[in-house]
């Protein structure tokens, strides 16, 4: 059994129009997806800006009206509240968000923004407590002068980890990471990333990885699902995804990534633009007519795609044949 | 192509900021030459003064809390010797800026037609209808798909994308022989990203213009750059072609950068970790190789007292001699001899 | 843009239903009955009594309220106890007075905090924006009956200039000397009133210029060529005033509370004096009129706040 399983999430939101502001549409932000992260795993989950990985995200935190399906973690379901409460999870789930400024409280010390979580969930003695806390400023490498510091007295790649430390608090099994170092600089980015992988090694937290950035994904992933207008259009392991893409959606989003390989540039540009063009001209067929993506369908044991059956098998086959 | 001096030459460019009555150096001695037709990369991280570089060139600093010294050679004109007066025939003329967050550099209370045309009204005498016809022009240029419909609106109503393309826009209303582009695209998804960087490439070729494209994404520099500069702590340590940026990088900082990038081939290894952080205005070091104390490991004897600039290749220079000696401590062989 | 006004104005029924109840039991529960010591100290209680019965006192709550109610949509808000006569006319002889006098101070106050806010906003730090803080900072710790009453010193008394009490002078009957003595009556407590709240508008507008100073869109202008000038008067100004502007309905209900104060030291008879007047002799129709009036008028006020920021604010505006 996996750690989480997500069965066919939605979430919609509704509009509200007219004299009276009735609700008189809804928004599919989460249309219908379902992946399940392993214990240990780091799953990517990528998207554009509105494709819905962040309500992803925070449904399975547990911050967002879940409009119908499962979130399934240790095979019960927490979409439901006394659920979330019965299996103590809020303490074994715990998220990172983009901006460490504004997610951490200005008007705190860092002692007690990362005791915050110990006071809700584990009720130590004082000295436990600011034992536990040094520990913890230990592991992501800040000094114990950092207790008394309040979060704008340190630079951005500081407050993520503190960020971090805060999250690892309770030793929870599934982190949820939004984005974490997309507003970092390269080397404190680095510094990050490595520091995830490093407190997943030792506690063997999972993490649920969100990120546009396909290549921090590639470096921190085991297996991702590429997100898009609600739906999922494809998933698989890293090797599936970034060596043989079969969704159109994903090899356009694979070829816009910047190259650092100068004298290839040129080719690399054109390759683009041609898969560019290949979207503008086929993308209908990937999509049904209601500019929904299809449901996925296995191509291999670990890959899927989100096409009709028969175009995906041959695709897959097509793919496996240029491979040879 | 041009001459470089008489495009854009910039000659031992300080500019120092007032911080509780004292100025320190933001950037230290900048010696840049940006020739038409070209982009010009200027790559570093937070705090290492690119962005002052970006509003120096562009004469936005208040003189009451700034000092500046040095040559600013545009055209033939010592930009830093204008009045504010006289600058404001080139602002928006003949150089055209590109900031970053295009929702906070539009004002949210004006139509996207009045922010553009704003530009035309003060450098150029066209007919009302002539600016409206403009900037629809425009629009289309800049690849906005219903340039009538996007003239009337309100910047809150449109996308990260579209927005930027707007700011882009204003930026080359004009037809500037300069366009300094500040994070053009840091805000914007891969796919958008792409397309701005090909509407940026698009008008350079167009209006043979000299485009500084700062920013600290090397990938957007790889893929767009014909000339890189690197900065670290208000100075230049690196310049040469992108192709030897990337591919034959000599310092120690630049090296360690495109190191720390998650790439296909350290994809199970952790990143490489630059030692230390960026120092602060106030902390700068002064004198010797401000890089110095993130590399401890490379001896005191093999950095300069007074770094200079090195020519390694044509067209390719490195501040400082510890380049010579620089390995990472994981790829050191033996004691690291001077 | 109409949709969004009606809904707005829709939403006022019920404030102002609640707000007739609130101010109906309230005025219930004061302490005292408007008889007793005020006909005649000796007063046989059983007088009072007969008195407080053949005015409906002794009725239930909501049957005295609806009774009041329909009175009041008759134009009828019964009669005052204190100086028998209809409070519609009671109040409506002095509305007038109120309205100039608040009319004259909201001008003073935008012709003196405009400026001043911008002003110093866009000399920030140097010497004017202090001169005016000091002077926003005096301002706001006097309290507001203090200034009154040091100003009727200085200006009434010590230089003699204004009248200090009244709103026109007994000897001012004929049309044109009538209106420049009301002018001349209501000059000084508008001065003074303006001087008070002016306070909140120039501190926020100073902010506002200075924040709008160091925006991004400003930075954009300027990289466009625009001269200083003109960046001040198409960005920061412009930008700066809206919300100012939304302000005008708020800062209506403030005056209108300030006219309580000030009418009652210059004993200038509009309705904050009667107001002050009724609470002592318990006249409680005119209270209840008076709290309901400006009750509405807070409503009134916010009403067109919000109106003049949907109009003036595009994020805001719904098409």
């Amino acid at each position: 059994m996996s750690l989480v399983e997500i069965k066919n999430l939605k979430v919609h939101y509704p509009i509200r129009s007219g004299f009276w502001n009735r609700i008189t549409d809804e928004v599919p932000a989460v249309d219908g997806i379902s992946f399940n992260i392993e214990a240990g795993e780091t799953y990517g989950l990528v998207g554009e800006s509105g494709s819905g990985k962040s309500t992803t995200g925070k449904s399975v935190v547990g911050l967002e009206k879940v409009t119908s399906g499962q979130i399934l973690y240790n095979g019960h379901d927490i979409t439901r509240r006394n659920n979330r409460r019965k299996l103590d999870y809020n303490h074994d789930v715990q998220m990172i968000f983009q901006d460490s400024l504004s997610s951490l409280n200005p008007r705190k010390r860092i002692e007690d923004i990362i005791a915050e979580p110990l006071r809700n969930f584990e009720h130590l003695s004082k000295q436990d407590e600011k034992l536990r806390v040094l520990q913890l400023l230990d592991i992501v490498g800040l000094d114990a002068d950092a207790l008394y510091k309040y979060p704008h007295q340190f630079s951005g790649g500081q407050r993520q980890r503190i960020g971090v430390a805060r999250a690892v608090a309770t030793n929870p099994k599934l982190i949820i990471a939004d984005e974490p170092v997309s507003a970092l600089d390269l080397s404190v980015q680095a510094q990050v990333l490595n520091f995830m992988k490093k407190i997943q090694r030792d506690f063997g937290i999972s993490y649920l990885f969100i990120s546009h950035d396909l290549g921090v994904v590639r470096h921190m992933c085991t297996n991702l699902a590429i997100m898009n207008r609600g739906r999922l259009v494809e998933i698989g392991t890293c090797d599936d995804i970034y060596n043989h893409p079969l969704h159109i959606y994903t090899k356009r989003l694979l070829a816009a990534i910047p190259r650092t390989d100068v004298s290839q540039r040129a080719a690399h540009r054109a390759s683009r633009l041609a898969v560019e063009e290949i979207y503008r001209e086929q993308q209908d067929k990937y999509y049904d007519d209601n500019g929904r993506a299809y449901p996925l369908v296995a191509v291999s044991p670990t890959h899927q795609v989100a096409l009709p059956p028969d175009i995906a098998q041959q695709l897959a086959h097509q793919e496996s044949e240029a491979d040879v | 192509m041009e001459n470089a001096t008489n495009f854009l030459n910039i000659q031992d460019v300080s500019t120092a900021f007032k911080i509780n009555g004292r100025f320190y150096d933001a950037i230290s001695h900048i010696n840049l030459q940006v020739h038409r037709d070209e982009i010009m990369a200027i790559v570093g991280e937070s705090g290492c003064g690119k962005s002052t570089l970006a509003t120096t060139i562009m004469g936005l600093h208040d003189p009451a809390e700034t000092k500046t010294s040095g040559v600013i050679d545009f055209e033939g004109t010592d930009l830093l010797q204008l009045s504010d007066d006289q600058y404001n025939d080139y602002r928006g003329a003949k150089i055209g800026m590109i900031f970053q967050d295009p929702l906070s550099a539009l004002n949210p209370l004006k139509r996207v037609e009045d922010q553009i045309s704003e530009v035309m009204d003060y450098h150029s005498d066209l007919s009302r209808d002539a600016k409206h016809a403009r900037v629809l022009e425009l629009l289309d240029q800049v690849g906005i798909v219903a340039p009538k419909r996007t003239a009337r609106q309100f910047p809150h109503e449109l996308s990260g994308g579209m927005r930027q393309r707007v700011i882009i826009a204003i930026a080359i209303a004009c037809k500037p022989d300069l366009i300094i582009a500040y994070e053009p695209t840091t805000a914007l998804d891969v796919t958008i990203q792409a397309q701005i960087l090909d509407v940026l490439r698009a008008i350079q070729q167009e209006n043979h213009a000299g485009i500084i494209l700062i920013t600290h994404d090397l990938g957007v520099v790889a893929e767009t750059a014909d000339r890189v500069a690197v900065m670290y702590a208000g100075q230049i340590v690196e310049e040469g072609s992108a192709e030897q940026i990337f591919t034959t990088p000599q310092h120690p900082y630049t090296r360690s950068l495109l190191r720390s990038m998650p790439q296909r081939e350290n994809e199970n290894d952790d990143l490489y970790v630059i030692q230390g952080n960026v120092p602060s205005l106030q902390r700068m070091p002064q004198g010797g190789d401000r890089f110095a104390p993130r590399i401890p490991w490379v001896p005191q004897s093999a950095h300069e007292a007074e770094p200079t600039m090195h020519t390694v290749a044509p067209g390719h220079s490195v501040r400082c001699t510890c380049y010579k000696v620089f390995t990472f401590p994981d790829q050191q062989k033996g004691p690291v001899t001077p | 843009m109409w949709k969004t006004i009606l809904r707005r104005v829709l939403i006022m029924i019920p404030e102002v239903i609640i707000l007739s109840i609130l101010v109906f039991l309230l005025a219930k529960a004061m302490p005292g009955d408007p008889f007793t010591g005020s006909i005649n100290p000796k007063a046989d209680p059983a007088q009072i009594h007969h008195l407080m019965k053949i005015n409906g006192l002794y009725d239930p709550w909501y049957q005295q309220y609806w009774n009041w109610v329909v009175h009041l949509f008759h134009g009828n808000l019964g009669n005052s106890y204190q100086y028998q006569e209809p409070v519609t006319r009671l109040i409506s002889s002095r509305a007038a007075n109120t309205l100039w006098l608040a009319l004259l101070t909201m001008v003073l106050t935008y012709a003196l905090a405009l400026p001043m806010g911008v002003f110093a906003g866009r000399h920030e730090g140097k010497l004017p924006d202090t001169v005016i803080r000091v002077y926003t900072y005096v301002t706001y710790c006097i309290p507001f009956f203090v200034i009154l009453v040091i100003g009727i010193w200085i200006f009434g008394y010590v230089l003699g200039w204004f009248p200090t009490t009244g709103s026109i002078s007994a000897d001012a009957t004929s049309g044109f000397k009538s209106i420049w003595s009301r002018a001349y009556h209501i000059l000084l407590p508008a001065i003074l009133g303006a001087l008070f709240s002016t306070v909140n508008i120039v501190q926020y507008l100073r902010s506002e210029v200075i924040d709008a100073k160091r925006s991004d869109y400003v930075r954009t202008a300027r990289s466009k060529g625009v001269p200083n000038k003109d960046v001040y008067r198409h960005h920061i100004f412009r930008n700066s005033l809206l919300p100012i502007a939304a302000f005008a309905g708020y800062s209506i209900t403030g005056l209108l509370n300030g006219s309580i104060f000030t009418e009652t030291v210059f004993s200038y008879p509009g309705m904050g004096l009667l107001f002050v007047n009724s609470i002592s002799y318990r006249d409680y129709t005119v209270i209840t009129a008076l709290v309901l009036i400006y009750g509405i008028l807070n409503l009134l006020g916010t009403l067109l706040s919000d109106i003049i920021l949907s109009i003036v604010d595009p994020r805001i505006r719904i098409e």
